[in-house]
This record gives C-alpha cells, sequence and structure tokens, in this order.
C-alpha cells in the first residue's frame, strides 16, 4: 500500500517524504505507555470506587453496575471538560485518558462546547457526535454482525 | 484486590490504545472504533464476561466494554424473539453511556462558554 502511494508521487515530493521521515521526531513510546497505564489504570480504580459505593448503598449487583458508574464517570468528565482540566490529562496522558468511557464523554462534550457559537440546532446538535460517531458506527455494526452469526449458530445449529 | 486488578486492566487496555497510537500511527478515531469492534468480538466468543468479573471496572470503564454490552443487549433480546431481536436489544443495555453523554453535552454546552 505504501509502495503503490510513493510511485505516484512526484519526485520531489518523494525526496521531501524521506526528509520528512528523517527528521520527524521519534515519539518516546515506552514513557507514552507508562504515561498512559497510570491514567488509564487511576481512572478505572476511580471507576471501581464509584461502583463498590453503587453496590455497597444502593442495590445494584456486579452485573448491573456498569450503568450507573458510566454516567457518574461521564458527569464528572462533564465538569472537567467544562473547565479546561480534561484536555490537559489529554495531553500528558494521550490514550490513558482517551480509552476508558470518559473519552467518548469528553469527545462528545467538549464538541457541543466547541461549537455553541454556530447555535443550538445547527452547531450543537449537527456537530456533537462528530468524534463518538464512528465509536458509535462500528460498534453497533460489529455487535450486529456478531450477534446475528452467533444468533444463528445457537437457534440452528444447536450450539 | 477488585482494585489492584481494575487498576492494572484498565492500564493495560489504554496501553494498547496507546501502542496503536504510537506504533501503529493510528488516529484516536480509528483506535476507538477498532477496540469498540474487538470488544464485540470477544463478547462474541464469551471472553469479555469473565474479564469483567475479574477486573470490575478495569473491564466495563474502557471504551471495549461498549462493544460488549452491544452484543449483551442483542443476544439477550434475541433468545427471547429471535433474529428481530438483534436489532430491537441493541441499546438495552448500553442506553446509559449515549444517554448520559447527550444530557451532559447538552447541559455542558449550556453552561460553559467555549475557551480560545
Amino acid at each position: 500500500m505504501a509502495d503503490k502511494k510513493k510511485k505516484n508521487l512526484p519526485p520531489a515530493a518523494q525526496k521531501y517524504k524521506a526528509f520528512q521521515q528523517k527528521r520527524e521526531t521519534k515519539r518516546p513510546i515506552l514513557k507514552n505507555c507508562v504515561k498512559a497505564f497510570f491514567v488509564g489504570g487511576f481512572i478505572c480504580l476511580i471507576g471501581q470506587f464509584i461502583s463498590t459505593f453503587y453496590i455497597y448503598f444502593f442495590d445494584f449487583t456486579e452485573q448491573t453496575v456498569g450503568n450507573p458508574t458510566t454516567a457518574t464517570l461521564i458527569f464528572i468528565t462533564m465538569i472537567l471538560t467544562g473547565f479546561g482540566i480534561y484536555d490537559r490529562i489529554g495531553q500528558f496522558a494521550g490514550a490513558g485518558s482517551a480509552v476508558p468511557v470518559t473519552g467518548f464523554g469528553n469527545s462528545v462534550i467538549s464538541a457541543a462546547i466547541e461549537h455553541r457559537t454556530e447555535g443550538f440546532v445547527l452547531g450543537v446538535g449537527g456537530n456533537m457526535f462528530k468524534l463518538a460517531g464512528s465509536v458509535i458506527l462500528f460498534g453497533v455494526f460489529s455487535a450486529f454482525v456478531v450477534s446475528i452469526i452467533k444468533t444463528i449458530l445457537i437457534q440452528w445449529g444447536g450450539l | 484486590m477488585i482494585f489492584f486488578w481494575a487498576f492494572v486492566v484498565g492500564g493495560i487496555i489504554c496501553v494498547i490504545g496507546q501502542i496503536m497510537f504510537d506504533v501503529f500511527k493510528l488516529t484516536p478515531a480509528h483506535t476507538l472504533s477498532i477496540l469498540v469492534v474487538a470488544g464485540a468480538i470477544l463478547d462474541g466468543f464469551g471472553l469479555y464476561e469473565p474479564l469483567i468479573d475479574f477486573a470490575g471496572a478495569g473491564a466495563t470503564v474502557p471504551i471495549t466494554s461498549f462493544g460488549n454490552s452491544l452484543v449483551h443487549g442483542a443476544m439477550a433480546e434475541a433468545e427471547k424473539h429471535g433474529l428481530i431481536g438483534v436489532v430491537t436489544g441493541m441499546f438495552e443495555v448500553t442506553s446509559s453511556g449515549i444517554s448520559a453523554a447527550i444530557i451532559f453535552g447538552m447541559i455542558g454546552a449550556l453552561l460553559f462558554k467555549p475557551k480560545g
């Protein structure tokens, strides 16, 4: 794929690409991974505290507690995003703050806040799921395919 | 003990995401989409549920659990109503994440002003 792309470029662009690749700053992969591990782990730890709180004080089981935990985490994300704190965490932690469900919440909420100057219908309504839309699309479609296959196997395959 | 495993498993899933960012040079949207699909496929093989039992929020907080709970809702409804249940039951379990994101996104847009 990469070779095919290279052949189509004019020679000057190829030269530029080689130059760019040589000069590109190397990403500190190990350092980034350590940061992502600790921040991501810490967010999950907070989630676990919230879950334990809900199991202990309200009537949730370990299977159903995921829902209120998610909602609470997204609420916290709204406050952090609104005051601009989540962006800073994101710059520091990379995937550590993007992969947990708070990252999903942040992408929706920050898009909503950012586009409110364009009006509530076209701005907020139209742009809210700009980033999170792909997650929902591929999540729903893959879940659909997996469930269809599994249902067919169970019902007609006698699995 | 579950607190420790929640920290470790959640951290490892985030490291997988970071490796996709840095080593494979994927955008965040690609990475999150791949993780969601991975969660759905893992649940299709019945592997995600044991992970939740083992790690608690370490498995439910990362975005992979979104794919997992989509499949879960669809399968629960499919057992009752057959193939049509796959479509009707899909958002049964995972509604809280999306509705919370929409509601708090709207409240956030009402309360906060954009910066910069």
